[in-house]
């Protein structure tokens, strides 16, 4: 059974390492994709989560285990595979010379695509992607937000089978953000595999099936977001504020609290209900706390934990 | 039939990237043209006059034909020489544009193939509009001086390659100067555009002669003024040389910068 499922799947792959100078910076992954997944990869900077993308497109040469995309060894199949690729890079690389309109044309023929069909293809990548006012327009011209939805479309010129995304709403003010989830929703429903890489929870939380939390190049969670909330971490979360000492002290009392946590000024209880607590909190004078669900960003921070990371 | 193809396949995403960069240069042409070929038809006009006055004739030629065809391959040289390495390095660390390339299926070998073609396409632009004016100068003397356009060319493969070689190095746009200063600008001093190599002592004419640029002199020269083009073999193989070996280290350097 589960051999049928790799054999199935879009991206595998088999105790993938990669070492800088002597460091695993990727450290025998095993991941296998299913085709219409759509893929989070969580970890805080350094974790491998670029590394690991660039190597599925041949951008990083392997240096052990194996890696294969729609069943091919990226090791001899890199140009192959990344004819049916699409690619949004963190880092904005359009054309500033050329206008929108050019800048899809001339990525096309990269890809070898005849300029007739290209036409066809590039007014309905200006339709999705909300551009087509902006046709004509300089790259200069564009708001950060229509940069990316441009990049996205260039990644769609090649109509791909796979979209690696790394990064993809970084920068961006909400409603950008918004935008391109819609669009990411869009064609998901299409269809397509996607893999994106992310440092906002609640983006991986809102589209991804599928979640892998990554620190120092392993694999620390891999589940449904839901599913790892639920069975990662307790239920809620008190955070209380600069509270005193003493204050600190009744409310560990709380039978229900499964872990202590303090940052700074900040502590965080984790329980199920945490009613002693909060009622502690009720009768205090102190009124500066917050009582929530756990979601995906405390997962991301149990797994990963505190420590700065540069 | 399948390695006929993989050829053909390498030259045509080669000429997706030749023919972004004359889509971005068709943007820019009045400025690039003004570098690229005012400046070379100045040195022609002032020094040929000037100088001409006091030099009067070399090799049988006056000084302005003489200068002529050395002002040409320095422009091919210059032209090439700047596309390799300011150009390329914009695109290869300031914009990425090198990397969206490869994320299509472009190869690090087709970005320098396609590089290459264009900086040479840039040299032939350059020394065809200096030929141009030249002839209206009444400086061509004879109708084979067309060839010059391929040599030209050529010069453009070669010079192009070996700017990309030093582009694989660099980490920064102030690394090109020690090329132009410890490279470019004496070999154009020593080469023979501006005087006949022969003046020099022994040990430089042979230094001047390991370099490309004297070859592509020795072929422009005669080519232009209706003289006997000589070691004709010799010369192509030292400018081909010098581009395939410097374009394979490129392209190797630049994977192993690019693809890490």
């Amino acid at each position: 059974m589960k051999a049928v499922n790799s054999q199935e799947a879009i991206v595998k792959l088999v105790n993938l390492s990669k070492v800088y100078d002597g460091k695993a910076v990727v450290n025998k992954l095993n991941i296998a994709i299913s085709p219409g997944v759509f893929c989070g990869i969580l970890g805080p900077n350094g974790a491998g989560k670029t590394t690991t993308l660039r190597m599925l497109i041949g951008h990083c040469p392997i240096d052990s285990g194996e890696l294969s995309v729609f069943g091919l060894s990226v090791f001899d199949n890199a140009s192959k595979i990344r004819a049916s690729v699409g690619v949004v890079p963190q880092m904005d690389n359009l054309d500033p010379d050329f206008t929108v309109e050019e800048n899809l044309h001339v990525y096309g023929k990269f890809f070898g695509l005849g300029s007739l069909e290209l036409k066809d293809r590039i007014k309905e990548l200006l339709e999705f992607s909300s551009l087509e006012e902006k046709a004509n327009s300089k790259i200069s011209e564009l708001s950060g937000g229509m940069r990316r939805r441009l990049t996205l479309a260039r990644a769609l010129i090649n109509k791909p089978k796979l979209l690696i995304l790394d990064e993809p709403t970084t920068g961006l003010d909400p409603q950008a953000r918004q935008a391109i989830w819609q669009k990411l929703r869009e064609l998901k429903k299409q269809g397509l595999t996607l893999i994106l890489t992310t440092h906002y929870m609640e983006e991986a939380e809102r589209l991804c099936d599928r979640v892998i939390v990554m620190d120092h190049g392993e694999v620390m969670a891999d589940a449904p977001p839901k599913q790892l909330i639920k069975s990662e971490i307790e239920a809620h979360v008190l955070e209380v504020h600069a509270a005193n000492e003493f204050l600190i002290e009744e409310l560990k009392q709380d039978k229900s609290m499964a872990r202590f946590e303090h940052s700074g000024d900040i502590c965080f209880f984790y329980g199920e209900k945490l009613s002693h607590a909060l009622d502690v909190l009720e009768r205090s004078s102190h009124d500066d706390y917050l009582f929530r669900p756990a979601n995906l960003e405390d997962v991301f921070i149990k797994l990963t934990g505190r420590d700065l990371r540069e | 039939m399948n390695k006929l193809s993989n050829y053909q396949l390498f030259l045509c995403r080669s000429l997706s990237i030749w023919s972004r960069n004359i889509r971005v240069w068709s943007k820019l042409a009045g400025p690039s043209l003004m570098g690229n070929f005012g400046e070379p038809l100045l040195y022609l006009l002032v020094l040929g006059y000037g100088l001409g006055q006091f030099v009067g004739e070399v090799e049988g030629l006056t000084y302005m034909t003489f200068l002529a065809s050395g002002v040409m391959c320095t422009s091919a040289v210059n032209s090439a020489s700047f596309e390799g390495m300011y150009s390329a390095y914009t695109r290869m660390e300031v914009q990425q544009t090198w990397l969206g390339m490869l994320a299509t299926p472009i190869s690090v070998g087709e970005v320098v193939c396609g590089e290459v073609l264009w900086a040479a396409t840039k040299s032939l632009i350059s020394v065809s509009a200096i030929l141009i004016v030249s002839t209206v100068l009444g400086l061509v003397e004879d109708a084979f001086a067309i060839l010059i356009l391929p040599i030209a060319f050529l010069i453009g493969l070669c010079f192009s390659s070996l700017a990309l070689l030093v582009t694989s190095s660099a980490k920064s746009y102030d690394f090109f100067l020690y090329y132009t200063t410890l490279f470019i600008t004496p070999m154009v001093l020593l080469s023979g555009v501006f005087f006949p190599i022969n003046t020099l002592p022994i040990a430089v004419q042979w230094l001047a002669q390991a370099l490309p640029l004297y070859h592509a002199i020795s072929l422009v020269r005669p080519l232009m003024t209706g003289g006997e083009v000589t070691f004709v073999f010799m010369h192509l193989s030292v400018l081909v040389v010098f581009g395939v070996v410097a374009a394979r280290i490129a392209t190797h350097r630049i994977r192993k910068r690019l693809i890490k």
